[in-house]
């Protein structure tokens, strides 16, 4: 068996808020392995901490506890959980890719530029790099007249793809996607399947939240089954 | 990636100071006001690193030292105590221990500033070209008609009408001598650039092409930012990593996406809190 | 008590007027002057029996410098015989026993001039000192003394040079017709004085010793000999002298002398028409003095 890509191991996750005087538990002992070419689906109810684990590992969360430990192209293994922020953003841009539900771009950005973008950043022609991203957005079925319009006006559908085909166009090495196919029509989120099954026989690994189970049968080659956190009094107990 | 600056424990105070200043002072003691000696301790121990091409943001209210770091840095004011170091290819400057020649020759040659106002970056008695030129002529261009191609230029790329060379800024909006401002400070193709507030109080659509020119700027030229702003708008537009400052000091720094989903700081929480 | 009989006639001044105090003082600004070129040295500009304004801080120079056998020539827009230059000329004659005066250039050991540097090539035996309403050439772009030092020690002058690019932008040329800024030895920018640009070359490379003396502003500075005098200017767009042409592109003459090679004072005549003639009196009386000679040997 090769060596994982990405190895967490007792991740947590909690929100401590001033203000009312809280601690509020988001994700607790999460333990998960993903190899390359793989794919593993988080599964649970909502508030499991699902997207907690994902925005854990690619530190829009500062985790709590655990480590994450992250195998770079290299072959150097960096803890996502203690590396430096100079660290996380060069594997943002090279290696690790987030697709959220939410589109945060430009507001006043053609879509194709927005897709293309981060190819430019890790030292793509602008040529190719529009390129690359007109074959993903025709791929997902985003209309030819979309694209060069700013994705502020489109539906959410239509955010979503331009959202995945921005996440995509890198080929990260690990892909984290947070219910990439919520709101597309099934024969849209067929295609993202495709690509997703694409990037998987390239070698990404993949760590996905999907919305419909079935999606989550057809793809993922693990499952790991978060439930939620156990109430705060519970964890402090646990900790004494 | 590179480091192009590196501060360090950077401290600013108005007055004479004593030694309660930096006890008494701060986000724990809600003023930067010191009570025994009445010195303002506008910025105490700020450190941070900017890396090549990066924009760094710098929040915080009015008040907090956010803008004081930049003057400091740009030599606008003198530093009170710390260290500055700016990485140039294969030169290093300690920035507070070189005299005020070298400083300004830094100034006019690697580093540009755009201020809030556009009266401290701009001379208005002359025209938008002649700023430009001011800032070639600093840098030793010494021919008429290469200082005013590379005006034009200037300003085409920061999309003011070149009619509107040889107008006075005074007569200019608002959105326009801003863009006047940045085409100057870009003149000498500064790697570090220095932005304060640039876009408060312009109107909102105004507000977004600047940003949108700011942003086109640093992918075209990969100039490394400072960017101190108290819009938390313009931090998520503009920046990759943010500090947030309260009453001088670093309350926190990190990811700008983590400061504003994951805030660890009772303050920022109650800052992103009302924003968001 | 040992009391002076009091004295009437001018000898009851000191020989210069100045007291050796005064002189002695500003001796040792003009050799700071001399040793750093084009650098304003501030001293006290004591008060002259006349008006500010009137070449006081010239007469300061130049009833230091003066001996008992200087020959002096005071000028005033060229001319020996305006107003200005009689009143200085009597006024050192009366103050400086045994001084002779002269109005002709080659004879004048010590020249004190307002507004004009003579045609003659000056030689290494003359000393000019030049009139200076405003030392100063920041003064135009920064009203801080202060801060005109900083820019000053640190050869800032890029402000200087903006007046210069917007004068090209407004009227496609550099439109100053005298004051033009000029870098001494390669840092100070000085105010030449309300010399015309016609006279800025002839302080580059001086044989003589040129002064500047600003009284009410209390500054001394100076370009010694041989030393480099750069108008400001841009490498394609260069520094230009009066060039005297007609609308048919012919040089203008002196009306007086013929001469066409002198900077010309133009003034209108009773007949209302325009006329030319040279600026610097003494040169055109030279110059009719030799077309006299001519007609006479070919004559």
């Amino acid at each position: 068996m090769q060596t994982p890509i990405l190895q967490v191991t007792g991740y947590e996750k909690y929100f401590a808020l001033h203000e009312q005087n809280k601690l509020i538990p988001s994700a607790h002992q999460v333990n998960l392995t993903v190899h390359a070419g793989q794919l593993v689906a988080l599964i649970g109810p909502t508030g499991a901490g699902k997207s907690s684990v994902l925005k854990g590992i690619y530190r829009t969360y500062l985790p709590s506890s655990g480590r994450i430990l992250y195998r770079d192209a290299a072959g150097h293994e960096i803890d996502l959980a203690q590396a430096n922020e100079h660290q996380v953003l060069a594997l943002r841009r090279h290696e690790i890719g987030f697709v959220t539900q939410f589109l945060h771009c430009l507001p006043r950005q053609a879509t194709l530029d927005v897709v293309a973008n981060p190819l430019l950043a890790v030292g793509g022609g602008r040529k190719e790099a529009r390129l690359r991203a007109g074959e993903l957005l025709s791929a997902m079925n985003l209309p030819e007249r979309l694209w060069s319009v700013s994705p502020a006006t489109f539906s959410g559908g239509e955010r979503q793809r331009v959202n995945l085909a921005r996440g995509l166009i890198t080929r990260p090495r690990l892909l984290l996607l947070d219910e990439p196919t919520a709101s597309l029509d099934p024969a849209t989120a067929e295609r993202v399947i495709e690509l997703i099954e694409n990037l998987k026989a390239g070698g990404t690994a993949v760590l996905a939240i999907f919305h419909h189970p079935e999606t989550t049968r057809r793809l993922a080659d693990q499952v790991v089954e978060l439930a939620a956190p156990p109430a705060i009094e519970e964890i402090l107990k646990e900790i004494a | 990636m590179n480091k192009i600056l590196e501060v360090r424990n950077l401290s600013r105070i108005y007055g004479k100071g004593c030694a309660l200043c930096i006890e008494s002072t701060g986000p724990e003691a809600d003023t930067n006001l010191c009570p025994h000696c009445g010195s303002v301790v506008a910025v105490h121990d700020v450190s941070f690193d900017l890396f090549e091409g990066e924009i760094l943001g710098v929040m915080g209210e009015s008040g907090s030292g956010k803008s004081t770091v930049v003057k400091n840095l740009y030599f606008d004011q003198a530093a009170t105590s710390g260290q500055a170091i700016f990485y140039d290819a294969a030169r290093q400057y300690d920035l507070f221990s070189l005299n005020s020649a070298q400083q300004r020759w830094l100034r006019n040659h690697r580093f540009g500033m755009v201020y809030q106002n556009p009266h401290l970056g701009l001379n208005f008695n002359i025209t938008a070209g002649g700023n430009i030129a001011e800032r070639l002529l600093m840098s030793d261009l010494m021919d008429y008609g290469a200082i005013r191609d590379r005006a034009k230029t200037l300003l085409a790329r920061t999309e003011v009408l070149l009619s509107r060379v040889d107008d006075l800024p005074k007569h200019f909006s608002g959105g326009m001598q801003q863009r006047v401002q940045i085409a100057k400070a870009l003149a000498t193709q500064p790697p570090l650039l220095f932005l304060d507030e640039v876009t408060t109080g312009l109107d909102l659509s105004v507000q977004a092409r600047i940003l949108d020119l700011i942003l086109e700027i640093q992918q075209e030229l990969k100039t490394a930012m400072v960017v101190v702003t108290h819009d938390l708008g313009v931090i998520r537009l503009l920046t990759g990593r943010a500090i947030v400052m309260k009453y001088g000091r670093v309350i926190e720094s990190g990811l700008t996406d983590q400061i504003l989903e994951d805030p660890q700081h009772a303050y920022t929480q109650r800052l992103v809190a009302s924003v968001l | 008590m040992n009391t002076l009989p009091p004295k009437t006639d001018a000898s009851a001044y000191n020989f210069g007027f100045l007291d050796e105090y005064a002189k002695k003082e500003i001796r040792r600004a003009i050799l700071k002057a001399v040793a750093i070129p084009g650098y304003q040295v501030p001293y006290a500009s004591r008060e002259m029996p006349m008006g500010r304004g009137f070449g006081t801080g010239g007469l300061q120079l130049t009833l230091s410098l003066i001996g008992p056998d200087e020959v002096v020539k005071v000028i005033d827009q060229g001319s020996d015989d305006s107003v200005n230059a009689v009143n200085l000329r009597q006024f050192i004659e009366m103050t400086c026993p045994g001084v002779s005066t002269t109005t002709r250039t080659v004879e004048a050991t010590l020249i004190q001039s307002r507004h004009r540097i003579p045609e003659h090539t000056l030689s290494a035996a003359q000393i000019i000192v030049l009139q200076v309403p405003y030392p100063d050439p920041l003064v135009v772009v920064e009203p801080s003394e202060d801060k005109r030092k900083t820019m000053h020690g640190e050869a800032d002058y890029s402000r200087l040079l903006v007046k210069l690019y917007e004068d090209i932008v407004k009227f496609d040329e550099i439109t100053l017709s005298h004051r033009y800024p000029t870098r001494i030895n390669d840092h100070y920018v000085i105010d030449p004085s309300p010399i015309p640009r016609w006279d800025v070359p002839k302080i580059n490379n001086s044989e003589a010793l040129i002064l500047f003396g600003a009284g009410r502003e209390k500054k001394i500075y100076a370009v010694p000999p041989h030393t480099k005098a750069e108008p400001l200017a841009f490498t394609d767009v260069p520094f230009r002298v009066e060039h005297f042409h007609d609308a048919t592109g012919n040089r203008r003459t002196c009306s007086r002398c013929g001469c066409d090679g002198s900077f010309l004072d133009e003034f209108t005549n009773d007949a209302g028409a325009k006329v030319y003639q040279c600026s610097d009196s003494d040169w055109c009386d030279e110059m009719l003095l030799q077309v006299k000679s001519w007609r006479e040997v070919s004559a």
